[in-house]
C-alpha cells in the first residue's frame, strides 16, 4: 500500500514523461479497432453482456449529442407563443382553452335531418331480446306481456312509475344513471356531467323514448359548467354526447361531446 | 276642495349639486315637468340664450318625469317646508348609441390585445399578440399601417396627448415609439424593464405641450420615466415589491401606481419622490382611475362645445389648463382603485393616505373601473359578470347592470356620460343606458372573448378587438 501521494507529488515535481501526450493519442485512436476486434472474437456469455454494454453506451452518446443540438438551437431564435392574453390576465391563471364556438343553427340542422356525424358510426344493433327479459305474470305466471329493461336507463327527474299491475315495462333502479363521464374531444378533459335527456339509440325508437343507454346512443348532457358560449353571448346549456364504452358492462357511462 | 288637489304647490329651491343655492324660493306646482324645470333653472342662471340640460334631483332621487313622481305625496305636504331641488349640468351634445357593426377589419395574426383611439378621435392604433402595432384608419375603416419591430406581443399602447405619436410595450420590455401618419418607428427602442409592459402613461397635455415624457410600469415592479425625443430613462421609481399592474399619471404633477403588493404609492413626478403610500386592500390591486381621467384623455382636443383656435398652441394650452382646473375645482383629484380582494377604494391621494370610501359589493375581483366624463358616476367591472355603478363623489352604491353571462373586463364611457359600453369574456358588447340604469343594446358579433374596447372620443365609434383576432367599428 502507498503511504503517501507519491505518484502525484512526482508529476507535480517533474512533469509527465516526454512522449506521454503522443502515447495517449496513439492508445485512443488504436481503441475503437481493439474493441471492434474483441466485437468480432468474442464468444458466447461475454459476447453477450460486451453487446449490452456497448449498445448501453451508444444510447447514452446519442443521447447527449441530440441534447448539444437542441441546446445550439435555443440559443438561435426565441418562438413568441401563441394565445396572447391581455396584461389584466397575464398573471392569472386562465386556462387557454381553445374555446369551442358551438354553432347553434349547425346543430339544429343536424337535428332536423336526424343525421350526425358521429365518434361511432357504426353500431351493433340491440335486440329486443337481448334489452329486454321477459316477466311471467298472474296467479299461475302464465302471463308473459311484461317486460324489464336490462339495460342502463335514464329516467327524467318527473317520472312516476304507474301503478304495478299495469306497468308494461319495468326499468330496475339499479340501472339507472343521472350523469355521465363526458369527454371535450379538443379540450382532451373530462367532466363529470348531469344528462338531460336521451335523444336517439340508433337500434329502435322505442329503446329512445324508453331511454335506454347503449354503446352509440346519443344523449344530450348539461354543459353548463364548461361556460360555452354561443355566438350570441348566450350560455350553452346543453349539448349532446355519444356513449363510447358498454355501460350495462362497466358501471359507469362514458360518452364523446359532438362539437 | 278638489281645485286645491289638482293644484297643490310646492315651495322649492334649486341647487347646484355642489351645494350652491340658486335665487330665491319659487311656488311650484308639484306636476311641472323636467322641461319647465330646466327652461326655469335656466332663466335663473341667466343662461337663456344659451340653454343646457339638466337632471334634478329631490333627496337623491332623479325626477324622471313630474315633480311629483318624487314627492312623498303619502304624507300631508307641508307648505312651510322647502323642497331642494339639485341640479346636474348634463352635456349639450349628445352621444348616439352604437348599434351595429359596420366593419370587421381583419389582419392581425394573432389576438388583439390593446385598442386606442387617439384622443381627436381620428386616428385608431391596436396591439396585437402577433408583434405588431397596426394603424387603421378611422373614415374609411380599412387598414393604414402595419408597424413591425417588436419581438414579443405587445401589451399595451398610449397615444400622446397631442395625438402625434404612440407608443407601445411588449413583454419583453421593449418600448417603442410610432409616428401615426407613416407608420415608421421613431427614435430608438427604449430598453430597461426587465419583465413585460404593464402600463404607459403620458404626461398630461397642460404640464407638458410637447408631448415629451411619459412613463411606464412592468411587471419587475419599476416605473421609469422616459423623455420621448432623446429615448432615454430619466428616472426610474422603485418601492414596489410586486408587479405594478395600473399606472396614472395626474394632473397636478403627481403619479399614482397600483401594484400586486396591494399598496397603491403617490409619487411626485419632477423629482421622483415617494410622497403617499394608501394601503387598504388585502390583496393585489388591478386597476386605477382618477376623475381627471377624461380631460387628460383628451389632451389637445376638445369637445364640440368648446370652441378654441387649434392652430395657436399657446391658447390651446391655455385651454387645456382652464379646462382641468374646472373639474378639479370641485374635490380635487380623486383616485379610485379596484382590486382582487373584491371592493373598490375612492381616496383624496393629493392631501389623505385614508381613503374617503370603501365601496364593496362585487363578487368577484373588480377588473376595471373607469369615471365617467362628468366625474359624476363611477362604473366598475368585475369577474362576477357584472357592472356596478356608484357615486363618484363619495362612493355611494347606485345600481348593477346585470346581462353579461361571462366575466366583464373593460368598459368605456361614452364622451357625454350617458352610456356605457362593455366587452366581456362571453364575446359580446353591450351599451348600457344611464338614463334608464339598463341594457340599451346587446352587440354579439366577435367570435371570442373580447379583450379590448374603446369609445372615440367624439362618441360615433366604438372599436373592440379580442381573442378572434379581428378588430371590430361599431357604429350608430
Amino acid at each position: 500500500m502507498p503511504q503517501n501521494e507519491f505518484i502525484e507529488r512526482h508529476r507535480k515535481l517533474y512533469g509527465r514523461k516526454l512522449d506521454y501526450e503522443e502515447r495517449k493519442r496513439k492508445r485512443e485512436a488504436r481503441e475503437p479497432h481493439k474493441r471492434a476486434e474483441r466485437a468480432r472474437t468474442l464468444r458466447g456469455l461475454k459476447a453477450k453482456i460486451f453487446n449490452k454494454e456497448r449498445r448501453n453506451e451508444k444510447i447514452q452518446m446519442k443521447k447527449k449529442i441530440k441534447a448539444h443540438e437542441e441546446k445550439q438551437v435555443k440559443q438561435k431564435h426565441e418562438n413568441v407563443k401563441e394565445g396572447a392574453l391581455p396584461v389584466y390576465l397575464l398573471d392569472r391563471d386562465v386556462q387557454s382553452n381553445a374555446k369551442v364556438l358551438s354553432n347553434m343553427i349547425k346543430q339544429k340542422r343536424k337535428e332536423k335531418a336526424g343525421k350526425w356525424d358521429v365518434p361511432i358510426p357504426k353500431v351493433r344493433a340491440q335486440g329486443d331480446s337481448e334489452v329486454f327479459k321477459v316477466i311471467k305474470s298472474g296467479k299461475s305466471k302464465r302471463k308473459a306481456w311484461k317486460r324489464m329493461v336490462t339495460k342502463i336507463c335514464y329516467v327524467g327527474e318527473g317520472f312516476t312509475r304507474k301503478p304495478p299491475k299495469f306497468e308494461r315495462f319495468i326499468r330496475p333502479m339499479g340501472l339507472r344513471f343521472n350523469k355521465a363521464h363526458v369527454t371535450h374531444p379538443e379540450l382532451k378533459a373530462t367532466f363529470y356531467l348531469p344528462i338531460i335527456g336521451v335523444k336517439k339509440n340508433p337500434s329502435s325508437q322505442m329503446f329512445t323514448s324508453l331511454g335506454v343507454i347503449t354503446k352509440g346512443t346519443i344523449i344530450e348532457c348539461n354543459v353548463s359548467e364548461l361556460g360555452m358560449v354561443t355566438q350570441a353571448g348566450k350560455v350553452v346549456w346543453g349539448k349532446y354526447a355519444q356513449v363510447t364504452n358498454n355501460p350495462e358492462n362497466d358501471g359507469c357511462i362514458n360518452a364523446v361531446l359532438l362539437v | 276642495m278638489e281645485i286645491e288637489e289638482n293644484e297643490r304647490r310646492v315651495l322649492a329651491r334649486f341647487k347646484s349639486d355642489t351645494g350652491e343655492e340658486v335665487g330665491n324660493l319659487v311656488d311650484l306646482p308639484i306636476t311641472v315637468t323636467t322641461e319647465q324645470l330646466t327652461s326655469l333653472c335656466n332663466s335663473l342662471l341667466n343662461q337663456e340664450d344659451e340653454p343646457t340640460p339638466f337632471a334634478f334631483f329631490v333627496e337623491e332621487k332623479e325626477i324622471v318625469k313630474t315633480l311629483e313622481g318624487v314627492l312623498d305625496t303619502s304624507n300631508e305636504l307641508n307648505a312651510e317646508n322647502v323642497v331642494d331641488i339639485v341640479y346636474q349640468r348634463q352635456s349639450i351634445f349628445r352621444v348616439q348609441a352604437v348599434t351595429r357593426c359596420t366593419s370587421s377589419m381583419p389582419g392581425h395574426a394573432e389576438a388583439v390585445i390593446s385598442v386606442k383611439f387617439s384622443p381627436d378621435g381620428e386616428k385608431l392604433a391596436s396591439g396585437s399578440g402577433d408583434t405588431t402595432v397596426r394603424f387603421w384608419d378611422v373614415v374609411t375603416q380599412t387598414p393604414h399601417h402595419t408597424c413591425k419591430g417588436h419581438k414579443n406581443w405587445v401589451l399595451c399602447i398610449a397615444w400622446s396627448p397631442d395625438s402625434t405619436r404612440l407608443v407601445s410595450g411588449c413583454k419583453n420590455g421593449a418600448i417603442l415609439q410610432w409616428d401615426p401618419n407613416t407608420g415608421q418607428q421613431k427614435g430608438q427602442l427604449m430598453k430597461g424593464h426587465t419583465q413585460w409592459i404593464t402600463a404607459l402613461a403620458w404626461k398630461p397635455y397642460h404640464s407638458d405641450p410637447s408631448s415629451r415624457y411619459f412613463a411606464s410600469s412592468s411587471k419587475d415592479g419599476d416605473i421609469r420615466i422616459w423623455d420621448a425625443f432623446l429615448c432615454k430613462c430619466i428616472r426610474i421609481l422603485t418601492g414596489h415589491t410586486k408587479s405594478v399592474t395600473a399606472l396614472q399619471w395626474g394632473g397636478a404633477g403627481l403619479m399614482y401606481s397600483a401594484s400586486q403588493d396591494t399598496t397603491i404609492r403617490v409619487w411626485r413626478a419632477d423629482d421622483g419622490v415617494l410622497c403617499r403610500t394608501l394601503k387598504g386592500h388585502a390583496h393585489w390591486v388591478n386597476t386605477l382611475t382618477l376623475n381627471v381621467d377624461y380631460v387628460l384623455k383628451r389632451g389637445s382636443s376638445f369637445d364640440p362645445n368648446v370652441s378654441v383656435d387649434p392652430s395657436n398652441p399657446e391658447t390651446v394650452h391655455k385651454a387645456a389648463k382652464d379646462r382641468y382646473d374646472l373639474v378639479v375645482s370641485g374635490s380635487g383629484e380623486r383616485l379610485v382603485s379596484g382590486s382582487d380582494d373584491f371592493t373598490l377604494y375612492l381616496w383624496n391621494p393629493e392631501k389623505d393616505s385614508k381613503p374617503i370610501a370603501r365601496m364593496t359589493g362585487h363578487q368577484q375581483l373588480v377588473n376595471d373601473v373607469r369615471f365617467s366624463p362628468d366625474t359624476r358616476t363611477l362604473a366598475s367591472a368585475s369577474f362576477d359578470k357584472s357592472i356596478r355603478l356608484w357615486d363618484g363623489r363619495n362612493g355611494r352604491f347606485i345600481t348593477t347592470l346585470r346581462g353579461h353571462v361571462q366575466a366583464v373586463y373593460m368598459i368605456s364611457w361614452s364622451a357625454d356620460s350617458r352610456l356605457l359600453v362593455s366587452g366581456s369574456a362571453d364575446s359580446t358588447l353591450k351599451v348600457w343606458s344611464m338614463k334608464t340604469k339598463k341594457l340599451m343594446h346587446d352587440l354579439p358579433g366577435h367570435q371570442d372573448e373580447v379583450f379590448a374596447v374603446d369609445w372615440s372620443s367624439d362618441g360615433s365609434k366604438v372599436a373592440s378587438g379580442g381573442k378572434d383576432k379581428v378588430l371590430k367599428m361599431w357604429q350608430h
